[in-house]
């Protein structure tokens, strides 16, 4: 559960909040608790103020009993737990506590001592001196007790009643206890306040996060997730929905973008395979086929020469050289489409292909009221391409076009342009060596059609052997299983033993050792060892910076393949003219774009028509 | 012509060679058989055949090696190929070697025949020259040679290109006296695609026979010479100036002129 990013993320956020939430609280709860003694101690030291200016009369009259009365009248007031007079000595002179009156103070208790700091005479002092917070019992109420000096003035010497002396400073003092029960219950209350507060904050804002977290990261996350499972499943046509547009959105997007790329490329390789493949036993059965055929149509005619005078059999016969003949006819489509191997390659201008193109079957189209609209870059470069075999292309996709349109005043829409695209995920290693010259290709071992490259792994004495992806980018590497890599792993030439780790470099992504190829006249190609990690580079390829392409569309306004047909429609003898095809058509255009390294691919509407994508790299290396 | 010779089939399907002797026994063509190059290059070196019908791909090797065979040792047989494989650069490959014919398979009775036919009337003319030559006598009376900066392909077919870059393609005399007779001469149109190698138009002779011609270039017909179709005899009797056939905007003249043989290499 904690592994999960939204609740991590929850947990840091409800975390800070109540740190912070904390401490506000605690610095508030201070000072709002400090404000409320102050203003007790104030309020006490006014009381003192006033017990001492409203007995001051009857001091100086000496009228000990109206003193006493004023004071326990004072002490009757609730929150007032004590009103005292001490004289100079520590005597209870005066008490709202009867029984507290004629009794010694310890002046060294805690409540003296602030004024007698051992047996000096009292002198002025400040309030916050004077105050002082205690409890009677340690379970018992806090008390603030706060001391008013009553001070010795010339009308107390004068006056002939209990004349104090003139030298005396200080008379007594004024001591009264006030209760903060009130106070330390209003304090508790605040408290209790603010822990509420805190808790349902902190629930308050982890449920907002949690909510947004799983809006906009979790279940977004969770799709992503999924999809990636989806893929990695074989599912090249798992699309992830709209996922907003933010970085996972983003994300997202990219990663439909990834996964087409990959089904297109994994298309163009699987059908380059299977056409190879395809090539070679059609060139094989037709070269087979064609000898039994042989038998049976110099046999036929021959009968059919001698049966002159046998109409009937004339008949039948002439359906057995027909029908052979019609096979004939099939295998040598057969033969053309396997036959596409070798271009003939020389320095052509597209634009100029594609004008031949459309003047062979302008007249068929212009029967069929079709526009052919040209939107063609000028000055595009020349191209070493088989312009016959282009020419094949176009004008079998012109053919294909026209034949997709069914009402009158089609269009066929013809853009040509340069275009630029990256090498990552395209350059083919094709030749790589060990520091002693040996070939690393294994033609044995195919990764997507392509020879691999091999490598020996030695670790604690078991041997085995790497398979790295030969296409620069794509990095689908073949460990052998139960393969585990260590800081004492080797990786060496299969055939001599010489280490083709690079000296002094780890990969920057995982710190792992880095393998070397020399990829002869194209630099060195240098790919992380870690089966974890997909570091690798190809400085070569990655300094002759982008690609240049010419890229061919042929659009038509026509009825559209549908989309179960769509990824069909290279295969060989797939067609949807029923009689009229041999379904050879579009195979042999992907051959020939094949041969010159190129890619087709097409997008695709039913009812609204159809758009093959051309692309022909500019340089042939 | 005169009485048909002898021909040797050289092919490793017995049923291939079944259907040659059959074929040619027809004809009145007595026929001999090898199964592999070995055999076939033995039974060269011991007899004569005047026409030699040979597969391409055998077992243990190929045509090209009995054509060079034929070469090395200075035998004059007229040799036809004929394979499964028909590719262009088959066909192209063995008229460029010195065959006389490329027939791809499978054949009907009528295509042998046309080839033998032609091969037998060629191996005639050539046996005339050579008598001829050795009474000291012109050659031009038995046919007339293409003119120097033509280009042929094969003995067949020839082009020429002109200062505006188009090219000229017809036929050559030797190719049609071996015909014999023309009756109709089958077209294609303008506009249309013709490739080396491919056959590019049909000739009916007097006697019923059809006789495919390989296209010397590849290229796009823009003038069909439509004399011909209102008199096939110009062929004949003009056969490189008034007699040509189709005018093309060639398509790859670099690359398809190394297997063309210039005409002025047969005036030595």
């Amino acid at each position: 559960m904690f592994k999960k990013i939204g609740f991590r993320l929850i947990f840091v956020v409800a975390l800070t909040s109540l740190v912070i939430i904390g401490v506000y609280a605690y610095f508030n709860v201070k000072s709002q608790s400090a404000g409320l003694i102050s203003e007790v101690e104030r309020h006490a030291n006014q009381l003192g103020e006033t017990v001492i200016s409203s007995t001051r009369f009857d001091m100086m009259l000496n009228q000990r009993d109206r003193i006493q009365q004023t004071i326990n009248s004072i002490g009757t007031q609730p929150q007032i737990r004590d009103v005292r007079i001490i004289n100079k000595d520590g005597e209870i002179i005066y008490s709202s506590d009867s029984i507290n009156i004629n009794k010694m103070v310890d002046k060294r208790a805690e409540s003296c001592y602030a004024c007698h700091a051992e047996d000096k005479p009292l002198e002025q002092i400040s309030i916050t001196e004077r105050t002082r917070i205690f409890r009677v019992h340690p379970d018992s109420n806090r008390v603030i007790g706060i001391i008013t000096p009553i001070y010795n003035e010339t009308s107390c010497w004068k006056s002939d009643c209990h004349a104090h002396p003139k030298n005396q400073k200080v008379l007594g003092v004024l001591d009264v206890s006030i209760s903060l029960a009130e106070v330390d219950k209003a304090i508790v209350v605040r408290e209790w306040e603010i822990v509420i507060f805190a808790i349902v904050a902190v629930i308050a804002v982890g449920l907002l996060i949690a909510f947004f977290v799983r809006r906009w990261v979790s279940n977004p996350v969770h799709d992503l997730l999924n999809a990636t499972k989806q893929v990695s499943q074989g599912n090249l046509n798992y699309a992830i929905k709209d996922l907003g547009d933010n970085e996972i959105g983003k994300l997202g997007e990219s990663f439909n973008n990834m996964t087409k790329k990959l089904s297109e490329a994994r298309l163009q390789l699987f059908q380059s395979d299977k056409m190879a493949s395809l090539g070679r036993l059609a060139a094989g059965v037709a070269h087979e086929i064609n000898n039994p055929l042989t038998g049976v149509l110099t046999y036929s005619s021959f009968l059919l020469k001698r049966s002159k005078d046998n109409p009937e059999l004339q008949e039948d016969l002439k359906v057995i050289v027909r029908e052979t003949l019609r096979s004939r006819e099939i295998v040598k489509s057969l033969l053309d489409f396997a036959r596409q191997s070798v271009p003939k390659k020389s320095s052509a201008d597209l634009n100029e292909i594609i004008d031949k193109s459309i003047s062979v079957i302008e007249k068929q189209l212009s029967i069929k009221k079709i526009k052919i609209i040209k939107k063609t870059e000028i000055n595009l470069p020349k191209i070493t391409v088989d312009a016959n075999q282009m020419q094949q292309v176009f004008i079998n996709l012109f053919v294909n076009a026209s034949d997709a349109i069914n009402n009158e005043s089609g269009t066929i829409l013809i853009i040509t342009k340069q275009i630029s695209l990256s090498p990552f995920g395209v350059a083919q290693i094709k030749k790589a060596a060990c520091p002693k010259r040996h070939s690393l290709i294994d033609n044995e071992f195919k990764i997507d059609g392509l020879p691999a490259l091999r490598v020996k792994v030695v670790t604690n004495g078991n041997e085995g052997i790497v398979h790295l992806d030969p296409v620069y980018g794509k990095h689908r590497n073949y460990f052998e299983l139960g393969f585990k890599t260590s800081k004492d792993t080797k990786f060496v030439c299969p055939d001599c033993n010489t280490s083709i780790v690079q000296q002094d470099k780890l990969c920057p992504k995982c710190g792992a050792p880095v393998l070397s190829f020399e990829i002869s006249g194209q630099g060195v190609y240098e790919v992380c060892s870690s089966e974890n990690s997909d570091w690798e580079k190809w400085d070569f390829v990655d300094s002759a910076g982008l690609k240049e392409f010419l890229e061919v569309r042929i659009n038509d306004t026509g009825s559209g393949i549908s989309k179960d047909d769509l990824p069909k429609i290279f295969e060989p003898f797939f067609s949807t003219k029923g009689q009229k095809g041999t379904g050879l058509g579009l195979a042999v255009i992907w051959g020939i774009i094949d041969n010159h390294n190129g890619t087709i691919t097409v997008e695709s509407e039913e009812g609204k028509g159809t758009t093959f994508i051309i692309r022909l790299p500019l340089s042939q290396k | 012509m005169s009485k048909p010779q002898n021909i040797l089939v050289i092919d490793d399907e017995q049923v291939i060679i079944d259907a040659v002797v059959k074929i040619c026994s027809l004809e009145n063509y007595s026929v001999d058989a090898a199964l592999n190059v070995k055999t076939a290059i033995e039974k060269i070196s011991k007899n004569y055949y005047p026409i030699i019908i040979c597969d391409i791909m055998m077992p243990d090797g190929d045509g090209f090696q009995i054509l060079n065979e034929l070469r090395n040792k200075n035998i004059n047989s007229a040799l036809i190929m004929m394979t499964g494989y028909s590719t262009v650069e088959n066909a192209v490959n063995s008229l460029y070697q010195g065959a006389i014919d490329f027939i791809p398979k499978p054949f009907t009775m009528d295509e042998l025949l046309s080839s033998v036919f032609r091969a037998n009337n060629y191996q005639e003319i050539k046996k005339k020259q050579t008598a001829f030559s050795n009474k000291n006598t012109g050659h031009e009376l038995l046919y007339v040679t293409c003119p120097a900066k033509y280009l042929r392909f094969g003995y067949s077919s020839w082009m020429f290109q002109e200062n505006d870059g188009s090219v000229l393609t017809g036929l050559c005399d030797l190719f049609l006296k071996t015909i014999e007779s023309i009756n109709r001469i089958d077209l294609l149109e303008l506009e249309d695609e013709i490739a080396q190698g491919i056959s590019c138009l049909t000739i009916r002779s007097g006697d019923e026979r059809t006789h495919k011609i390989l296209s010397p270039v590849s290229g796009r017909i823009i003038e069909v010479n439509q004399n011909l179709k209102l008199n096939p005899n110009i062929i004949e009797k003009d056969p490189y100036f008034e007699g040509w056939v189709y005018r093309i905007i060639p398509n790859d003249l670099g690359y398809e002129i190394k297997h063309l043989v210039p005409c002025s290499s047969d005036r030595l």
